[in-house]
């Protein structure tokens, strides 16, 4: 077993990189799916696999793919030591990030409104964020 | 409509995944080691865990849906909605995994509800 404080720290660093590279993904999806989305259809089956094509030769779509791929695996590695509802919460700070990612980089309006949820949920984060990492001694 | 069940998709399959990922991984056991063989051990022995597959299915049709949401609605829009898999997340950890949620673990879960109520308040 290695040490909680070990343990703890990991846990953080991991959850980094979560937030970065989670927002990041999710804004690169947003971008690429507003450059195909008029050509969109999921009926006749045809146009499914024309949409298909259309989404995945998108070269953004693939980035943000990657983006969410490294956020899935820091993950992965800090679930295997701590519990999904720490990990998931925390990590969730992600929220507030992508708002400020899609305000920058696809100049996308956001109501003070929007903000004020936004606030909120990473209020939300923040005390939930505060609570002991593990509680189930086994599954 | 079509975004009621979009968004339903996102958070139920996706927290869905999460919870049977998670399952799967407490199976595989602690990462105790950075080192990229290691990584890669563990992720081949995850594999072997049929939560893991259960999972992995459902969030792909979560990432799916995630798609269509992102080619209608605004990015900004679309992940804080989905922080409503928090409740489902703390209700889930509570059922599926028999986690311990503290009062002060569902207080931030309510300030997220509120948050998200706000933020789609803020869309109209």
């Amino acid at each position: 077993m290695t040490p909680l404080k070990d343990s703890n720290l990991k846990t953080y660093l991991l959850i980094a990189i979560m937030v970065i590279a989670g927002p990041l993904g999710n804004v690169l999806l947003g971008k690429g799916m507003k450059q195909v989305g008029n050509e969109l259809s999921l009926w006749p089956p045809s146009h499914l696999l024309h949409s298909g094509l259309a989404i995945f030769t998108c070269p953004t779509i693939w980035l943000g793919i990657a983006s969410l791929l490294c956020f899935f695996v820091a993950y992965m590695l800090a679930l295997s030591w701590a519990d999904y509802s720490y990990v998931q919460p925390a990590s969730s700070l992600a929220y507030g990030v992508v708002a400020l990612l899609g305000y920058w980089m696809l100049g996308e309006k956001i109501s003070p409104l929007r903000w004020a949820g936004i606030a909120l949920i990473s209020l939300g984060v923040f005390v939930v964020g505060r609570t002991n990492p593990r509680t189930a001694e086994h599954v | 409509m079509v975004q009621a069940i979009l968004f339903t998709l996102i958070v139920v399959a996706g927290t869905g995944g999460e919870l049977c990922v998670s399952r799967a991984m407490k199976e595989v056991g602690g990462a105790i080691s950075f080192h990229p063989r290691a990584i890669v051990r563990i992720i081949l022995r995850a594999l072997r865990v049929p939560w893991m597959w259960v999972g992995v299915g459902m969030m792909a049709v979560a990432f799916f849906s995630l798609l269509g949401a992102l080619s209608r609605m605004n990015v900004s829009f679309v992940v804080p909605v989905t922080a409503l898999s928090y409740i489902a997340g703390a209700l889930g950890g509570l059922t599926f995994l028999g986690e311990r949620v503290s009062p002060q673990r569902w207080l931030g879960v309510f300030f997220v509800a509120v948050g998200v109520l706000l933020v789609f308040l803020g869309n109209r």
